[in-house]
């Protein structure tokens, strides 16, 4: 079953009179343990699809459904509790809370989203930071690390969950490429190690090499989709 | 929970200055309250205190309609020995009453054979008045610090203008309750400081020379006063007589006494309760500064953070945690607050206390403040700003936890 579901999906914004069409009567397919990536110019709707799939928002019509769940219809309270049980979230700024350490911001979504046991917690939060080649820094604060490592802190959160699906949305925007590659790497890594589905937005042509299914987007419609090992179907 | 302090704690060590200056704000307003209280305090129980314990007692009791007859001091309105018996036995029933003193109230005319002046009299059994009036004493200037039979007690005023030594002799003139005129001479005893500043026309003479001026055969009772064990206790004990003393009427079938505690007889009173109202004011200066200081610092703080709940509403923290999280640094403010506030007021009573300031009051003069500051006093100060800063930061909580997170997030 598809991990992702989205049938004649729109999102329309509607500022004073204006009304702006960001997504067109997307439909697509995403199956579960995919690196996909959707890229497009500015403006083309990759942030308001992510958006939409991450429960951050709502369709105008069309519906969704993520991991069997038609997210359209959730509350407030139960988007929330949704997406700390199914999806785990990478930014282009980090978005590391800067009073934790890099082990507490990694911890976090367990403590305070999913109550674990101490234990687990623990021994879940080291094994990521080890994956992402954090836990050395694991005692520093956000202020003390670089951007590349902040980002790799942000894949940890975002896996420390055992999420089904994680959404990154341009999480390379502000790395230098050896380090945007480096993180992709990661999130490649884990994809494999976990089975996570990772659908990332990109500027980036050479980062976006390394998507296994390119969906390629343009004035919020879906313009062209490219396939390595055939895990979308559009 | 405690993983939601650690982050408050956190977010408030993050900007420190804002912080500390918030949390002195606080301090100042709980230190001024603190000690305000204490000095205020102090003062207004010397003030009580000097009034029940140099003449008024706690409660008196008087036969019904005597309080508003008492400035023509009425023999008529007395109380004899039956309605006494029932009286004391009222008084023995409530061991809240450490004494009790029985005056014969009356008014005279005073010569020294030169002068004549009209005076107040009170005779009383020396050793109750001074037991229920334990200042008493104090208030004798000249003589010794008691009353003899066929001694008086001049009031000082008419010592003064009348040129009145201890030692002279003088001439009590008084009209008894049949109508008839009767006199005895006394010799001075003591000149009796007034109580309640310049005036006063009362003077003292033992009970049995009251009886015999006023040529009565048996003991009448003007009026009773009462002193407690505890003064904390005088609603309490005033409400057992009332319910006791109601029950007996009159030949009317009216209530026969009325039982009054030293509020509702002493003028003095407005000023106790302009004390309280005046600490209440500043109770609610202290709610303001707690209100107006948390509330812009966590809205502040929530306008800072809006990429920050973006971030956590993102990734499922629930609104409700949102919210316990900005209302726990409130929280916290508030306690931070009022620990150092309550630390240094108590260090500044304490102070006051070995400084030894002195005051005068009416004619008491060098009275030493002594404030002090009762736990239950700390307590209700701390437990306000906390309640305050807590609901202070309800407000900018609520819209942390309410704040879409695709809106936060875009926040630049």
């Amino acid at each position: 079953m598809s991990l992702v579901i989205a049938e004649n999906l729109s999102k329309t914004y509607i500022t004073g009179e204006i009304a702006i069409d960001a997504l067109k009567g997307l439909s697509f397919e995403i199956e579960p343990a995919s690196f996909i990536s959707f890229v497009g110019p500015s403006g083309s709707g990759k942030t308001t699809l992510l958006n939409l799939i991450g429960c951050l928002d709502a369709p105008t019509s069309g519906t969704l459904k993520v991991s069997g769940a038609d997210v359209s219809l959730l509350g407030r309270k139960s988007a929330a509790d949704f997406r700390g049980k199914t999806i785990g979230f990478i930014f282009q700024d980090f978005n590391l809370l800067p009073v934790l350490t890099v082990y507490e911001n990694v911890e976090y979504p367990l403590l305070m989203v999913q109550n674990a046991p101490a234990g687990e917690r623990r021994s879940r939060v080291l094994s990521l930071l080890d994956s992402v080649g954090m836990a050395g820094q694991k005692d520093k604060y956000p202020d003390q690390i670089s951007g590349g490592q902040k980002q790799r802190v942000a894949v940890a959160r975002a896996l420390v969950t055992k999420p089904k699906l994680v959404l990154a949305d341009e999480p390379t925007a502000n790395l230098d490429h050896k380090t945007a590659y480096m993180v992709i790497d990661i999130m490649k890594k884990m994809k494999d190690e976990s089975g996570t589905t990772f659908i990332f937005s990109t500027h980036d042509q050479k980062v976006v090499g390394e998507a296994e299914t390119i969906y390629t987007l343009e004035d919020g419609e879906l313009a062209g989709r490219n396939s390595k090992g055939g895990n979308g179907h559009a | 929970m405690l993983n939601l302090f650690k982050i408050a704690i956190r977010n408030l060590m993050r900007y420190k200055r804002r912080t500390l200056l918030t949390a002195s704000l606080i301090v100042v307003g709980v230190v001024f309250v603190l000690v305000f209280i204490a000095v205020s305090g102090s003062f207004k129980n010397m003030m009580v205190s000097q009034i029940t314990d140099s003449f008024l007692g706690h409660i008196q009791i008087h036969k019904k309609g005597y309080v508003a007859s008492i400035d023509t001091l009425p023999l008529t309105m007395n109380m004899g020995p039956q309605t006494l018996k029932k009286v004391e036995k009222a008084i023995n029933d409530i061991p809240e009453i450490e004494a009790s003193s029985m005056r014969i109230k009356f008014g005279g005319m005073l010569s020294n054979f030169v002068e004549t002046t009209n005076v107040r009299l009170n005779g009383v059994y020396p050793e109750d008045e001074i037991m229920t009036v334990p200042l008493f004493p104090e208030r004798i200037m000249r003589g010794d610090k008691t009353i003899r039979k066929g001694e008086i007690l001049v009031p000082e005023l008419l010592a003064k203008g009348m040129k009145i030594k201890v030692g002279d002799m003088i001439v009590i003139v008084a009209t008894n309750k049949d109508g008839s005129v009767n006199g005895k001479q006394f010799k001075v005893g003591g000149i009796l400081e007034s109580a309640t500043g310049p005036g006063g026309r009362d003077g003292y003479i033992h009970i049995n020379d009251a009886l015999e001026v006023l040529r009565m055969d048996r003991v009448e009772i003007s009026e009773i006063a009462l002193r407690l064990n505890n003064f904390a206790n005088l609603e309490n004990v005033h409400n057992k007589l009332n319910d006791i003393l109601s029950k007996e009427l009159n030949k009317e079938g009216k209530p026969a006494f009325e039982v009054h505690t030293w509020e509702k007889l002493s003028p003095f009173y407005n000023i106790a309760r302009m004390i309280d109202i005046m600490t209440l004011s500043i109770k609610l200066m202290l709610i303001a500064i707690v209100l107006i200081s948390i509330m812009n610092v966590m809205i502040m703080a929530v306008y800072e953070r809006i990429r920050e709940i973006g971030t956590i509403a993102a990734i499922g923290t629930l609104p409700g945690k949102i919210l316990s999280m900005f209302v726990l640094e409130g929280f916290s403010l508030g306690v931070l607050g009022a620990l150092i506030g309550n630390l240094i007021g108590v260090s500044v009573v304490y102070i006051l206390n070995i400084a030894e300031i002195t005051f005068n009051f009416g004619r008491q003069t060098g009275l030493v403040l002594s404030p002090t500051v009762s736990p239950a006093d700390i307590a209700v100060i701390s437990i306000m700003v906390i309640i305050v800063s807590v609901l202070a930061s309800l407000q900018p909580a609520f819209k942390a936890s309410r704040m879409e997170p695709i809106k936060a997030l875009r926040h630049v």
